[in-house]
């Protein structure tokens, strides 16, 4: 249960870090540890080369603008979770944090390095993906912005080049009166998701959805927009029959086949749930009536 | 709020396999320096290297909760933290909790008042996650089972929950100079 011996760089800028990575393919990006050092303890991760990003002050940041809420990666969650202006800006990224692990984790857990970490269970990467936030990555040739849809590209593998490193992330805001929730079920608290889901939901003027953002994970290989659920709710009026039909809908996206912790059947049963129950508090949050 | 990489010591470094990494800290209190392998787990380090067998070591992947300390302020597992990475940086352990006079600190006193230990072992990662949390602000306001959810990442294998949150409640009193 300890690591394997690395060697250990500690570049002292992101050109050096990035110059590091490029230079050493195999390279293990130790941001926060909160998922690699746990790995590295059981062997499961053996790297000959830890590049330490502790010196890069200058990706710890928070900073809102009218568009974005914008994360350099090595902010620690809990900083990010405690930070007014982003709860002001969208306040889904609260709800969504207090769902990662537990604070102890989180107050050492960096926002970078659970995107960059890209476990298919994980909030970071379904509260990104379904907010269609965008993520920047800094490579050799300079910084490269990719669409959280394109970022996620599998169980732990991400778009970025074997040169990059992940330095910010970008979450949108959301409108005044924007309904919000993050639902999630862990066999415990503090555990990864079995299933979770967040949305955000806009009433327009008529009292019909006129926007909504739908997404899940847990239940395939990256998290996943549930994009034909999206486009049922919109046009219509909020209602249980409604929820129940997206519910249904969204069920149908699962990929993940029967494992040890649930089998496929419970996932669907799950899944449906939680759909329904995020659907219903952000409605709540607008104002409306179901 | 500031993270425990603002140091004034903490140094760009290349150290091959088999390489020392000389580390700076201040541990409870006191400038403690050291000669390091870079794999060398913070808990390791407290225990084997600074006798501070305070700290407990249970699962050493992140899920009990035993060898929190506290890391630039904040309570940190220190299983999932190399040493290296604290170079430059405050740490407080379950030894530095009591004032140098021998006065508990709140969350001794309520631990003790309120029997919230059994066999002692999660004991130290309770108390250092507690004390963080009256640190936070946390209130008595909260429900029972948001006060849960708190410390919900420490784990007690006797199963003596009851206490541990009745004595998080009076440490809270305590904080609060309100007598439990």
């Amino acid at each position: 249960m300890k690591p394997s011996a690395f060697r250990y760089v500690v570049p002292a800028d992101l050109q050096s870090a990035v110059h590091a990575r490029a230079a050493n393919y195999d390279s293990a990006v130790l941001s926060g540890g909160q998922s690699l050092i746990p790995t590295m303890n059981f062997r499961l991760s053996h790297p000959d080369v830890v590049i330490d990003l502790r010196l890069l002050d200058e990706l710890d940041y928070v900073r809102t603008d009218p568009s974005y809420v914008r994360v350099g990666a090595m902010t620690r969650q809990r900083t990010l979770e405690f930070d007014d202006s982003a709860y002001r800006a969208n306040p889904l990224i609260r709800q969504t944090l207090q769902n990662v692990a537990h604070p102890v984790i989180r107050n050492r857990g960096t926002v970078g390095g659970s995107l960059a970490h890209a476990d298919p269970a994980a909030e970071l990467p379904c509260l990104i993906t379904t907010l269609r936030g965008e993520l920047v990555a800094h490579g050799l040739d300079g910084p490269r912005k990719i669409p959280a849809a394109d970022f996620f590209q599998f169980i732990f593998t991400t778009a970025l080049e074997p040169d990059e490193l992940l330095v910010e992330a970008a979450f949108p805001v959301l409108d005044p009166g924007e309904g919000w929730a993050f639902c999630e079920f862990a066999r415990r608290h503090g555990d990864f998701a079995l299933s979770a889901v967040a949305c955000t939901v806009k009433i327009g003027p008529g009292g019909a959805i006129q926007r909504a953002r739908l997404g899940a994970c847990g239940i395939a290989s990256t998290p996943v927009v549930l994009a034909e659920c999206e486009a049922l709710l919109v046009g219509n009026k909020p209602s249980e029959e409604l929820f129940a039909e997206v519910a249904r809908q969204a069920v149908s996206s699962i990929e993940a086949t029967d494992e040890p912790e649930a089998q496929r059947r419970y996932r669907r049963h799950l899944l449906d749930g939680l759909v329904r129950r995020a659907l219903e508090q952000a409605i709540q949050r607008t104002g409306a009536r179901v | 709020m500031s993270t425990d990489t603002s140091s004034m010591r903490a140094v760009a470094g290349d150290y091959e396999v088999d390489d020392l990494v000389a580390v700076t800290m201040t541990v409870n209190g006191t400038a403690v320096e050291a000669k390091i392998p870079a794999r060398m787990l913070l808990s390791d380090f407290l225990r084997h290297e600074l006798r501070l067998t305070g700290t407990h070591v249970g699962c050493e992947h992140g899920v009990c909760g035993a060898c929190t300390v506290h890391l630039g302020g904040r309570p940190t597992r220190s299983c999932l933290t190399l040493a290296v990475q604290a170079d430059g940086c405050e740490i407080r352990t379950v030894e530095g909790l009591a004032d140098f006079d021998g006065t508990l600190h709140p969350v001794q006193q309520s631990f003790r008042e309120c029997h919230a230990l059994q066999c002692g072992f999660c004991t130290p990662g309770f108390m250092m996650s507690v004390a963080g949390l009256l640190e936070e602000g946390i209130g008595n306001d909260l429900s029972d089972s948001e006060l849960r959810e708190h410390l919900a990442g420490n784990l007690c294998r006797c199963t003596g929950y009851q206490n541990i949150v009745a004595a998080t409640r009076k440490a809270i009193d305590l904080r609060d100079g309100k007598e439990g």
